[in-house]
This record gives C-alpha cells, sequence and structure tokens, in this order.
C-alpha cells in the first residue's frame, strides 16, 4: 500500500515543484557569497516546504473547510471529509510561516550586526578581514 | 501548590514563558528586576520539574492535555521518568548558570539586560517544551524558539560571534526545516501528529518507503541540530565565540537535549521495532559515532584556545551518546541516556570554570592561562574535577556513563565503539593535562637557590572569581562527584524503567 | 570464613581524607603537622584494631554505595590487605616525621598543598588495601596517581614537569588503555568483580581470551614497574626525598604490585593459572624485570635513580613470588612487601638526609661521608642489608622464604636468577658503603667533623634501620598475616 501511495506522491507535479525549489533555496544557501542572498535562499528553502504542506492538503474538487448550514438548525448533518480540504496543515503552516518570519528577522538583525562590524556582507572580504587580523 | 499539582506538565512551559515576558517588560522599567525575574521564573520551574520527577517515579506516565482538548486531536504532553529526569537538569544548569554569569551579563550588557534575560529564559523554555511535549509539530515549534532564541544568545556577543550566530542560524535552519519535511511525510501517512498516536497507527506502514523517507529526514535534521559529525561545522565557531553566559547554558543542554529528542523519536513515534530492526541503520550509525568520536577528539588536539578546545570535545561526546544509543542494546543504551545527564552537568561545569578564567584572565589562548593554580586555586580545582570526569576517573559520573556504554560495546561485539571510547578517553587526558600543566608549571621560576634548593615558582596574588560564579563552579563539581556515587540509584529507579522493555 | 559488617576500614581509610580540610585551613605549620599526625595515629590505630579480627579468620566488610548493578565501592578486609594496610599506615607515621625535618630544612614552597596530597594519597592507599573488588580497587588505584601527581611534580620546574607527563604516560595510560577494558571484559563475561580467594575467572575457558586479559592486566597495573613499564619510576625521582620514600618504596610502587597480586589470587586464581601453565610466564616476565634492572642499577650514580632501579627489581620479587603459587613463595612475596618496604624507605631516607645536610645526589661524591655522618650511613648499611637479603635484616626472611618457593615450586631456573640479583644488590649497594667509611685519607671529601641531617630527618631513619632488624627477630605479624593470606588463596586447610 505504501508503494503505490509513494507512486502516487511521485506523480504529482506539486511535489516536483516543491522540491524544486528546496533546491534553489539550498543552492543560494551555499553557493553565494552576500550574506544577505543566503538568507533568502534560506527563505526560499523554508516556503518551499510550507507549500508542500500546504499542497498536501487539497482535494479535487473539495471547498474550503467552512460548515456552510452549521447556523441554520441543520447542525446534525453529516458531514463528508471529502468535500472540504484539510485544514489542519493550513493551520501548522500559518505557525510556520511565523517561524520563517521569526528567523527571517533574527537572521536580518545578525547581518545587520555583521554589517556593521565588517563594513560589507561580501563573505569572502569578511574572510579576508578576519584573516588579516 | 498541592492543588496546582496536577497542571504541572503546563506549568513548566507557563512559568518560564510568563517569566521570560516579565523580564523582558521589566527590561523597560527598572533593568535590576530583570535579574531576578529570570532567576524566580527558572527556580520555580526548576521545583515544579522537581515535583514531576517525583511523581512520575511512582505514577510512570503524566498525560496532560493543553487547554483541554483530547488527544489525538489536542497538544498532549507527556512526562515520563526519563523526560522528567531531563527536565530537571535543563533547570538545574539553567538556574546554575544563571546565577553564576550574573556579573558577565551586567558587565557585557548594560543597554540589553531586558532583552538577554528574556532570550535566556526564552531560550530555556523552547527545550522544556521539547522534551515534555508529546506532539511531533508542537516539537518542531518549540525547537525553533529554543534555536532562534539561541542564535540570538550567540550573536549578541561581541567580535565575530555575530557572524557564528548567522552561520549556525543557516545550518540550524535546514536542520528543522528537514525535520518539519520528516513530520510532513508522516502526517502524509498517517493522519496524525500526536507521538503516541502515530506510533500505534505506525505498524501498518513498516514497509512503505515514505515511512524510510520521513525517519531519514527527521533524523538528517537532529543530526544537524546536535552537530553529529560530519554535521557538526557550525559548532565550533558559534560556540567558542558567544559570550560566557550564553554557552554556560547552550553547550551543556542544546545538543543533549536533541539526543534526548532522538530517543524520544525512535522510541515514542517510530518505536524501537522500525528505529532499530527494519532500518538496519545501527552499524552505520555506530561507525558514524566512532568518527565523531575520533575526529572530535583529534582536532580538540589542534586547538590552541580552552574554549574551542571544549568545543571539539563537546562533539566528541555527542559521538559518545549516538553511538550507545544505536548499538541498541539495554547497557548501551542505558550508558547513552545516562550520559545525557552526567554530560550535561560535567559540560556545565567545565564552561563555568573556562567562563571563570576568561572573566579573571581576560583570555583563554593557552598563553594566557599561565599560573592559574596560582592566581584561582578553587576555580582550577572545579575544573580538574570537571576534567577528571571527563577523562573518566572513577568517581566522578563520566565514569559511570562510560562504563556502561563500554559494556554496551562489548555486549554487542563492536569494538571499533569500544576503541574509539578508550582513545578518546586517553585524548581527553591529554588535552586537560596539557592545560593543568601550562597552569600549575608555568611561569617557571627563575634560577635555583644554593644546593639545588627549589623556592618554587614565583608567588602570585589570588584573583578568585566572584563568589556567586565561585559558589555555582563548585555546586556543579560537587554533583558530579554525587552523580557519580548515586549512579546506582539513577540506572535502577529511573533509567532502567525508562527504557523500553523490549532493548 | 565469617563475615562482619563494620564502619572500620572505611574510617581507616576516611581517617586522612578527613584531615585534609584540617590541614589547608590551619594558620600556623605546627597545627598544620599536628593534624598530620593525629591522622597519621587514628590510622593506624584503626588499622592495628583489625588485625586480631583478621587472624582469627573474621573479615570485614562495608559497602558504601551500589554503584553499577552487583557491584558497589566495597571494602574488604582480608589477611593480605591488612598486611599491606599496616606496613603503609605504619611508615607513614615515621614519613611524616621524616617530611618536617625535610620540607623544613630545605625550605620548600607550598608545604600545605605537599602535607595535604600526601594524606590523600595515603586515603587512596588503604582503598587499595582494602578494595573488596576491582572496581574499587581500580577507583583508589586511580585517585592515587592523581593524588600522587602535585607531589612527584612538587618542584614546578621543568624537569619536574616531564617527569609528571612521564609518570601520568604511564600509569594513566596502562590503567585506561589495559586495565579499564580488561575489567570490562572480565566483568561483560563473569558477572561479578568481586575479589575471591580463589578468583572468578574460573568459567572461563578460552586459553586465549585469559591470556590476554592476564597480561592487560600485568602490564596495566604499571605502578608495579614491571619492564617495560617500568621507566616512570626513575623519572619520578625528581620528587621531594620524602616523597620517594613513602610513594616509591611504599605506597604506589606497592599498590602496583598489590594490584598485580590480587590479580593473580584473587581474580584469577591460583588453580586456573596452575591449570593454564601461566605461571611460568609471570614468573618470566618478573625475572626478566629482576635482572635488567639489578644490572642497570649498577651503572646509575646518581643515588637515588640506583635505588629507583633496585626498586623495580625488587618488586618483582613480589611478583614472582606470587607466581611461584608454591606456598613457600607466596609467603615470601608477600612478607617481601612489609620486608623491601622498610629496607627501601630506611635508604631513601638516607639519601635524603644526605642531601639536606650536604646537598650531594651523586654517589660519587659521597667518598668518606660516614666520617661525617656515621648515624645516617649506619642505617644505609642496614638498610641495604634488608635489600640484599642478608640477615640480620628482615629481607632475609622474605628472601629465605622465595629461595624455599623456587624449590617447593621445582623451578630451579628461578633460584638462579634469585640468587644471582641478590649478589648483584650487593654489588650495587655494599661499595657505596664501604667507600664511604673505608677510604684512604686523600680521598674523603669530607672533613672529620661528625654533622649529621636535623633530628626530624635522622631520627625516623634509624626507627626504621632498627625497624627492619626487628622485623629479623620479630617477623611474626607479618609472617602469620602472610600465611593466612596464603591458606586462604591455595586452599590448604
Amino acid at each position: 500500500m505504501g508503494v503505490e501511495l509513494f507512486s502516487d506522491i511521485a506523480s504529482k507535479y506539486n511535489y516536483l515543484g516543491v522540491v524544486i525549489l528546496m533546491m534553489i533555496g539550498l543552492y543560494a544557501m551555499i553557493a553565494k557569497n552576500n550574506l544577505v542572498k543566503k538568507i533568502i535562499g534560506m527563505n526560499i528553502f523554508q516556503t518551499a516546504i510550507i507549500l508542500f504542506y500546504v499542497s498536501t492538503a487539497a482535494k479535487r474538487g473539495a471547498t474550503i473547510p467552512i460548515i456552510r448550514h452549521g447556523h441554520n438548525g441543520h447542525g446534525h448533518e453529516v458531514i463528508h471529509a471529502a468535500e472540504y480540504i484539510n485544514p489542519l496543515p493550513h493551520v501548522l503552516m500559518l505557525t510556520a510561516i511565523v517561524v520563517s518570519v521569526a528567523t527571517l528577522g533574527v537572521a536580518l538583525a545578525l547581518a545587520v550586526k555583521v554589517y556593521h562590524q565588517y563594513g560589507t556582507l561580501e563573505e569572502d572580504e569578511i574572510r579576508g578581514q578576519l584573516r588579516n587580523k | 501548590m498541592e492543588n496546582l499539582s496536577p497542571h504541572f506538565p503546563a506549568l513548566i512551559i507557563i512559568v518560564p514563558l510568563i517569566a521570560a515576558l516579565l523580564t523582558s517588560a521589566a527590561g523597560w522599567l527598572n533593568r535590576r528586576l530583570c535579574f531576578h525575574f529570570a532567576a524566580l521564573g527558572l527556580f520555580t520551574s526548576l521545583l515544579v520539574s522537581t515535583g514531576l520527577l517525583a511523581s512520575v517515579l511512582d505514577k510512570d506516565v503524566i498525560l496532560y492535555r493543553l487547554g483541554g482538548w483530547p488527544a489525538p486531536w489536542g497538544i498532549l504532553y507527556r512526562i515520563d521518568r526519563l523526560n522528567g529526569l531531563v527536565l530537571v537538569v535543563i533547570f538545574f544548569i539553567a538556574f546554575l548558570n544563571l546565577i553564576a554569569n550574573k556579573r558577565t551579563v551586567e558587565e557585557s550588557f548594560p543597554e540589553q539586560l531586558g532583552g538577554f534575560y528574556a532570550l535566556y529564559v526564552l531560550f530555556v523554555t523552547g527545550l522544556s517544551g521539547m522534551v515534555a511535549t508529546g506532539d511531533a509539530f508542537n516539537l518542531y515549534v518549540l525547537l525553533e524558539i529554543s534555536s532562534l532564541t539561541g542564535y540570538a544568545l550567540i550573536g549578541i556577543g561581541h567580535e565575530r560571534a555575530p557572524l557564528a550566530g548567522l552561520n549556525y542560524l543557516f545550518m540550524g535552519t535546514i536542520g528543522a526545516s528537514l525535520y518539519l519535511l520528516g513530520i510532513g511525510f508522516l502526517y502524509l501517512m498517517t493522519g496524525s501528529l500526536n507521538m503516541t498516536d502515530i506510533a500505534s497507527l505506525l505498524p501498518g506502514f513498516y514497509g512503505s518507503p515514505v515511512m524510510v523517507l520521513a525517519f531519514l529526514l527527521c533524523m538528517t535534521g537532529l543530526f544537524i541540530k546536535m552537530a553529529l559529525f560530519p554535521l557538526h561545522a557550525w559548532l565550533p565557531n558559534a560556540y567558542s565565540f558567544s559570550p560566557s553566559a550564553s554557552i554556560g547554558v547552550i553547550a551543556p543542554l542544546t545538543t543533549k537535549v536533541m539526543i534526548y529528542v532522538m530517543i524520544r523519536m525512535t522510541f515514542d513515534v517510530f518505536t524501537p521495532d522500525f528505529s532499530f530492526k527494519m532500518m538496519h541503520l545501527g552499524e552505520v550509525m555506530v561507525w558514524l559515532a566512532v568518527a565523531a568520536i575520533i575526529m572530535g577528539s583529534l582536532f580538540a588536539l589542534a586547538q590552541t584556545r580552552l574554549k574551542r578546545m571544549l568545543t571539539y570535545v563537546i562533539i566528541a561526546e555527542v559521538g559518545y551518546m549516538v553511538g550507545g544509543f544505536w548499538l541498541g542494546n539495554r547497557m548501551a543504551v542505558t550508558g547513552a541516556v545516562l550520559h545525557i545527564l552526567n554530560d550535561a552537568v560535567m559540560t556545565l561545569c567545565i564552561f563555568l570554570a573556562a567562563g571563570a578564567v576568561v572573566y579573571q584572565i581576560c583570555g583563554d589562548d593557552f598563553e594566557d592561562l599561565k599560573g592559574l593554580f596560582r592566581k584561582m586555586p578553587i576555580s582550577m580545582a572545579a575544573f580538574t574535577v570537571a576534567a577528571l570526569s571527563l577523562i573518566g576517573v572513577p568517581p566522578t559520573c563520566g565514569f559511570f556513563s562510560k562504563w556502561y556504554l563500554i559494556s554496551g560495546g562489548i555486549a554487542a561485539g563492536h569494538y571499533g565503539f569500544v576503541v574509539a571510547l578508550l582513545f578518546s578517553s586517553l585524548v581527553n587526558a591529554v588535552l586537560f593535562f596539557r592545560i593543568i600543566e601550562i597552569g600549575y608549571f608555568e611561569p617557571f621560576s627563575e634560577g635555583e637557590g644554593g644546593h639545588g634548593v627549589h623556592h618554587g615558582p614565583p608567588a602570585m596574588e589570588i584573583r578568585e572569581a566572584p563568589a556567586g560564579m565561585l559558589a555555582c563552579l563548585l555546586l556543579a563539581a560537587v554533583s558530579l562527584i554525587v552523580l557519580g556515587i548515586y549512579t546506582g540509584d539513577i540506572v535502577t529507579r529511573i533509567i532502567d524503567l525508562a527504557i523500553p522493555p523490549a532493548i | 570464613m565469617n563475615t562482619i559488617l563494620s564502619l572500620k576500614p572505611l574510617l581507616a581509610v576516611l581517617t586522612s581524607l578527613l584531615a585534609v580540610p584540617g590541614i589547608i585551613l590551619s594558620r600556623s605549620p605546627n597545627v598544620r603537622e599536628g593534624w598530620t599526625f593525629a591522622a597519621a595515629l587514628a590510622k593506624f590505630g584503626i588499622v592495628v584494631s583489625m588485625i586480631p579480627m583478621v587472624l582469627s579468620g573474621v573479615r570485614l566488610e562495608y559497602t558504601l554505595a551500589e554503584v553499577l548493578p552487583g557491584l558497589g565501592i566495597t571494602f574488604r578486609v582480608d589477611a593480605f590487605g591488612m598486611l599491606f594496610a599496616v606496613v603503609a599506615s605504619s611508615l607513614w607515621i615515621v614519613t611524616s616525621a621524616y617530611s618536617i625535618g625535610y620540607m623544613r630544612g630545605l625550605q620548600e614552597h607550598s608545604q600545605t598543598r605537599y602535607f595535604c596530597f600526601f594524606a590523600l594519597a595515603l586515603s587512596a592507599t588503604l582503598g587499595v588495601a582494602f578494595a573488596g573488588n576491582l572496581f574499587t580497587l581500580y577507583l583508589f588505584y586511580e585517585a592515587l596517581s592523581f593524588a600522587t601527581y602535585p607531589l612527584v611534580t612538587h618542584h614546578q620546574d621543568r624537569e619536574a614537569r616531564s617527569s609528571g607527563r612521564k609518570y601520568l604516560f604511564y600509569i594513566l595510560g596502562g590503567s585506561i588503555a589495559f586495565v579499564l577494558p580488561a575489567m570490562l571484559v572480565a566483568y561483560h563475561l563473569t558477572g561479578t568483580l568481586d575479589f575471591t580467594p580463589r578468583g572468578f575467572m574460573g568459567g572461563i575457558e578460552s586459553k586465549s581470551t585469559l591470556l590476554v586479559l592476564l597480561l592487560l592486566f600485568v602490564f596495566g597495573f604499571a605502578k608495579a614497574g614491571i619492564m617495560p613499564m617500568h621507566s616512570w619510576l626513575p623519572a619520578a625521582m625528581v620528587a621531594p626525598t620524602p616523597v620517594s620514600a613513602l610513594l616509591h618504596a611504599v605506597a604506589v610502587v606497592k599498590v602496583g604490585a598489590f594490584c598485580v597480586v590480587r590479580i593473580i589470587t584473587g581474580v584469577f586464581g591460583t588453580d586456573l593459572l596452575a591449570a593454564f601453565h601461566f605461571d611460568t610466564l609471570i614468573c618470566v616476565i618478573a625475572s626478566v624485570t629482576i635482572l635488567t634492572s639489578s644490572l642497570i642499577a649498577l651503572t646509575q650514580d646518581e643515588l637515588k635513580r640506583r635505588l629507583a632501579f633496585s626498586t623495580i627489581g625488587q618488586l618483582s620479587y613480589i611478583v614472582l613470588g606470587v607466581a611461584l603459587l608454591s606456598q613457600a613463595g607466596m609467603t615470601g612475596g608477600m612478607l617481601h612487601i612489609a620486608m623491601h618496604a622498610f629496607g627501601k624507605i630506611t635508604l631513601f631516607f638516607c639519601a635524603g638526609a644526605i642531601f639536606v645536610a650536604t646537598g650531594i645526589k651523586h654517589i660519587s661524591g659521597m667518598v668518606g661521608i660516614g666520617r661525617r655522618m656515621p648515624v645516617t650511613m649506619g642505617a644505609f648499611f642496614l638498610g641495604s642489608l634488608s635489600v640484599i637479603g642478608l640477615p640480620p635484616a628482615g629481607g632475609f626472611i622474605s628472601k629465605w622464604h622465595l629461595v624455599l618457593g623456587t624449590v617447593q615450586a621445582h623451578q630451579y631456573a628461578m633460584l638462579v636468577v634469585l640468587l644471582a640479583s641478590s649478589l648483584l644488590n650487593a654489588a650495587y649497594f655494599l661499595p657505596i658503603v664501604y667507600r664511604a667509611f673505608f677510604c684512604a685519607p686523600g680521598e674523603a671529601m669530607f672533613e672529620n667533623r661528625i654533622a649529621e641531617a636535623p633530628v626530624w630527618c635522622l631520627a625516623p631513619l634509624v626507627v626504621t634501620a632498627v625497624g627492619s632488624v626487628v622485623l629479623f627477630f620479630y617477623p611474626q605479624p607479618f609472617l602469620r598475616l602472610a600465611a593466612l593470606a596464603v591458606q586462604t588463596m591455595t586452599g590448604g586447610g
């Protein structure tokens, strides 16, 4: 059963997109020389994972998870989960977005501090300064 | 207290969280209050966690539904003997380090007291939450809370600290993101985020490659966070450039808590059956650990600064615990768990001693350490005790966890691990005696008196660390010996019962 | 044999530990030395008070804490441990007196530290003597290594540093790299580390495993100075002489030999060794050490270094004697712990006294010194008689038993080794004495005027010299303990 599920997943293009985004982010973090570009790469990496979660919640033909007849006295109506997209990943990602914003904030604050110290954000120049000390 | 005790599992998060907010607010009103709020918050949490440990000792497991939502929908906090113990260690170390470093914080960050203490307490909140939570996603959030505050605590320092903190942030974020991705796959398969729930649904997915992927992603994320060789590159810079007050809490706790989380994930989420028997990872992991131990020790030998040398010792110690855990037999796992506790206190003691030295001498280059035994005899006595514990000399606690780890290695027939542990003990002996030699012998006496009479090296003024720092340091040193002597009780009454009987 | 619970062994270990705060906090040197003496006397008193019970066949036992499953910090007093404890605790009193004379005579620095670590070292020594299992033995063995490090390196100069390095390299290296894994494997295989009179390894049948373990233990306890693990000992002679005297004639080196004997008797057991013919192997290792070290001793000009090499040889007598596995041989080996201690400590005291009085370290500079320091050199003569093994000194008794033991065990090659070594001993000691007293008038390097070392130095060496003569006439206390120990270990009776 697991194998089919996996091939199911693999056949879905959204996952492919996520992987590409992740790789772009990772590449920026590793290869870029500028600290702010690295930070942008990191953010892309995190966003890719957020997209991954959100896309898992999607269902074909389903709608947003708000129960329409909830207040009309028809509260006891049977709810079919298939009619609604899964709300939980969205909720989780709300938190994850907050986390990634906070990470971004801390990273930028540190980058500002680094800039004040060395007068540059280019890593090779900073390394050169450290070596000369 | 009585009517509050059912809420203890929540209080260990809420108390420090509120304390952090108050500390932060106090920063605007009266800076001197910050320390008191932080200390009060951590001390209360220490009491609460001790109470928790006492009650799990006879109650097995305490489950607490946060906000009253039933599991598996709500977030469950789950305290058993093992994390009860880890919680006590976290708050003990955080509190002791806070008291010890009062003076250094006030002198280094006079303008940012509120911010620093708030970050400090938040960091501890994140760690304790990670340990206590029974929800895989909640764990991620708390992991990021402790990581973000950790980056800030490191980056707040001077000189190269911000850059080191930024690099740590990059690596740490990758680690946490991989963990998050792994949890995503888990959720995809099981539809649950509750640890116990996942574990109970898991047997149906044992053969699934997605499960394997989820497991590997989670573990890789954690390995980055715990600085397992070869994913350790962020640690030495981040730790050696950060302020003493930060490193005194980050170094003992971060790696150890991450190892606990690894244990929690393998036991309570992926189940020992899956982690040990189906993954066939054990052999690889133990060899990785062997590499970590040997490389950590060798790198440490190459250093010429005290704090930097200690960071490589930490990397080797991570290898001890990871290797012991993945050997997978009862002896070795006991050793790994015991070493979480012992290594946390050892690292605290050695970093407090290093902090005291840096504070008094204003440097930690080996050249600066000359004559240290005459300048700071009491601090150096504590340093020596911690060093002996890291070498593994009885009756200090370091010996006993090493005993269990080596026994486990012998029982598993994994002699590579045994040799690595012995090698690391010998290297530690060289490392620490090199420092003790510099502190004890140098500077050499000038010339010798009539017919070889020795009047010893030149006398030096005693310049001990401040009393508060010294008291905490001594307490840490004494607890190394006390932990060693009570090893028997800790193992039989807590650890033995905390490890799943299947192992 | 019945075992009773008793706090006494613990107290005996702790007395000198408890004196440490007193030593550190004392305002005046006299009060400080008062603490040392009080602890030494108390310790000796407690040890002696246990003798009658031990002789009547009772074993005293106390477990401090159970640290590992089935394994605690356990003290158990048996006849062999008692013998060693009596030697160590009695000689501590004498050495304390000598230390005062020596350290004050030379105005050494850091005397508080010195007395403090001396007390610690004695605690560790008694801990080894009373250890009830291999783990406890290891614990105190390590404690002794670290407690003696500041003593060995007391001068804190470059020479002391390099000696200290060598000391730790051999001793710590041996214990961590050899003894620790061997102990863990033994524990893994047998599930216990408790010493039993007949050994606890009987269940293991693999000869190669046993052989490896035995060699790891014998060489790992590097304090026993079995070649090639011996070279820390001459290096450690940079220590102040009282340290060399007590630690390198009594406590440290004898702890090494004691550990090896415990391994042979308490861990492996005599039957097992005999069954696999390991006894001969150990005898050969020991006799190589005996002969080599005696030959090296002949070439040494520095008195303390000559004594050090002599010690290396004499330690192997103990190992050799016990490894003979014959009744008389084992008795002789154990007795030698006591007899050699009294003889060798006298010699070290004399070396120190000469140094305090004249500043001379080398034998070539001691021609005619007997005229200046007749008492010291007289004691030196008695001490060397004891080490050579000639009457009327205690060394004769132990050597007699050793020789008898080789005959009993039909190890005639070992008999030759013992006799040859005795000749070598005589060759490196007697010329010193001879040239000190009898030399051509022109050769004498000293005026014909008596000028001895201070009385605090002189009295202890007279006491120990007389002690070694007394032991020739009254060896009974030690002899009875050794005989009892051998009896329980070989099961004869």
